[in-house]
């Protein structure tokens, strides 16, 4: 534990490193999803075609990949951010198609007949989505969401791969100069389990408070 | 969860008039028009950055390459079916030791899962890297990887089968149970068969996670797709075009493996449960949206 405590400032820093691109990239993966749910399900036949594509490709490339090529090869074409938001927008982009299948799974449960007196009532497509629709989806959904942001949380890691200084490359720095590796690694691992199982205790208490029960 | 066909969202919107199908034209030149001006602006910023000149394209065609990034893809591959063969087992051991009547079988079970599913993958594979060699355990390259992987994705896989078994009807255990079934018997030859074969789309899904997981060899110097496309850039300096064709080359794979998925899924009669939608599909009449989508279509 000593080398843990030595180097507190920079398991604070890591941490607060890996929280703040959690937060940023979830909050832009949820608008994200819910903009490209409602796309897919619109009238217009290129939207739903380029929702589709969307969800299609960040499901079937790794994030690792995208990662790589966001950092070390677009600033080949100058397109040059700062790091930490370029991991954050292509974190966001990649789980905004899991956060997509969520919601469109959500989509599902929304009986039909609520939709018809929506459009009965004379409210229009995009009254529909913001009124009926996306709410009572994302309630049905909030578990599924949850572990989404969950997976979110673990893929933040990878930004230690691309030099990030967040909670897995901190504990690799600690490690060298300590070599403690056992002690380090499984305060860490502690440390994502602990924040996980926060967002899934969090996911449980806002399912039971938003759930609609049938 | 069943992909609905598009017909069946056919109860968001009426048969569209006149004005309807306006109104979608006008949207559908919109997004084309927006999307065009996006692809012409991207384009455009390469060709400024000469990043589309032929000559710094057509190497990555020539046979030399290809076959060089060919050999990442067989061991992608390799490693997929490695951590597949191990942690389909393993996942599903975990399904039903997770829904065993003994907590001594339980409760090990849960530990095992959710300590796999909520720890990143990176970090078991910096304990492989840098933790186990300092107490003389050294495997291969290609373990050091298979390792971490085998053990987050049978976690997950536990959680799809587990999802499989509880949304089982319970009148199949207590009707093998009444015909003098032991309990092992009933788990294997009515739980099991069922389950596995309705959560069989969520398991190739879960193969294509798993395929993706392998690019994690970059980390561990195993030679598969991202790794050789990281040590050829590191020859070639062709950063772009090498990683645009590696993420075509993952699409196109991981792709047909989603398209076999989907097709699954579209056969299965059965909503198909995922593991956290459990009681949200069942707080839902299975099939309510089949007649309405059946009426309008």
């Amino acid at each position: 534990m000593d080398a843990l405590t030595h180097s507190g400032d920079l398991v604070a820093e890591a941490l607060g490193t890996t929280l703040l691109i959690a937060a940023i990239s979830a909050l832009g993966a949820l608008v994200i999803g819910v903009l490209v749910t409602v796309a897919r399900i619109s009238s217009v036949p290129v939207l739903r075609a380029i929702a589709f594509c969307y969800v299609q490709f960040f499901l079937n490339v790794p994030l690792l990949a995208l990662l790589l090529l966001a950092v070390f090869a677009l600033p080949d074409a100058g397109l040059i951010m700062p790091l930490s938001t370029t991991v954050i927008v292509t974190l966001a982009l990649y789980e905004g198609a899991y956060v997509a299948e969520a919601v469109r799974s959500g989509v599902n449960t929304v009986a039909s007949g609520e939709v018809e007196a929506a459009r009965a009532l004379g409210m229009r497509f995009g009254q529909v989505m913001r009124k009926i629709v996306v709410p009572q989806a994302l309630r049905a959904v909030v578990q599924p969401l949850g572990n989404v942001m969950i997976a979110l949380l673990m893929n933040t890691a990878l930004a230690a791969t691309v030099r990030v200084v967040e909670l897995t490359s901190a504990a690799n720095r600690i490690n060298n100069v300590a070599a403690q590796p056992i002690v380090i690694y499984a305060a860490v691992g502690a440390a994502y389990m602990a924040m996980a199982m926060c967002l899934g205790l969090l996911a449980g208490r806002l399912e039971k408070r938003v759930a609609i029960v049938r | 969860m069943k992909t609905l066909p598009s017909h069946q969202l056919a109860y968001l919107y009426d048969n569209p008039g006149p004005l309807a199908r306006r109104r979608a034209m006008v949207w559908s030149i919109v997004s084309v028009v927006v999307i065009a001006c996006v692809a012409v602006a991207g384009l455009w910023q390469l060709d400024e950055s000469e990043q589309l000149d032929s000559d710094r394209w057509t190497p990555l065609l020539s046979p030399d390459i290809a076959e060089y990034l060919f050999v990442g893809l067989r061991g992608t591959l390799v490693a997929a079916a490695v951590v597949a063969a191990f942690s389909l087992p393993l996942g599903v051991l975990l399904a039903v030791a997770r829904t065993s009547h003994s907590a001594l079988v339980r409760v090990p079970a849960i530990i095992f899962i959710e300590l796999f599913r909520t720890v990143p993958v990176l970090l078991l594979i910096y304990v492989m890297l840098f933790a186990l060699p300092t107490y003389g355990i050294n495997p291969g390259v290609l373990w050091k990887l298979a390792i971490p992987l085998v053990l987050a994705n049978s976690a997950a896989i536990a959680e799809i089968v587990r999802a499989g078994i509880l949304s089982l009807p319970r009148g199949q255990t207590e009707a093998g149970l009444s015909l003098g079934m032991r309990r092992s018997q009933v788990v294997r030859s009515v739980v099991l068969p069922q389950s596995l074969r309705n959560v069989t789309p969520s398991l190739v899904s879960q193969l294509v996670s798993l395929l993706k997981d392998t690019s994690l060899g970059y980390v561990v110097a195993f030679t598969e797709l991202l790794y050789r496309a990281q040590v050829l850039t590191s020859y070639n300096r062709l950063l772009i075009q090498t990683y645009v064709v590696v993420t075509l080359v993952y699409l196109i794979v991981n792709g047909s493996l989603s398209l076999l998925a989907a097709r699954l899924r579209a056969r299965t009669d059965a909503p198909v449960p995922l593991p956290a939608l459990a009681t949200t599909t069942s707080a839902v009449t299975p099939g309510a949206l089949a007649p309405e989508g059946a009426r309008h279509g």
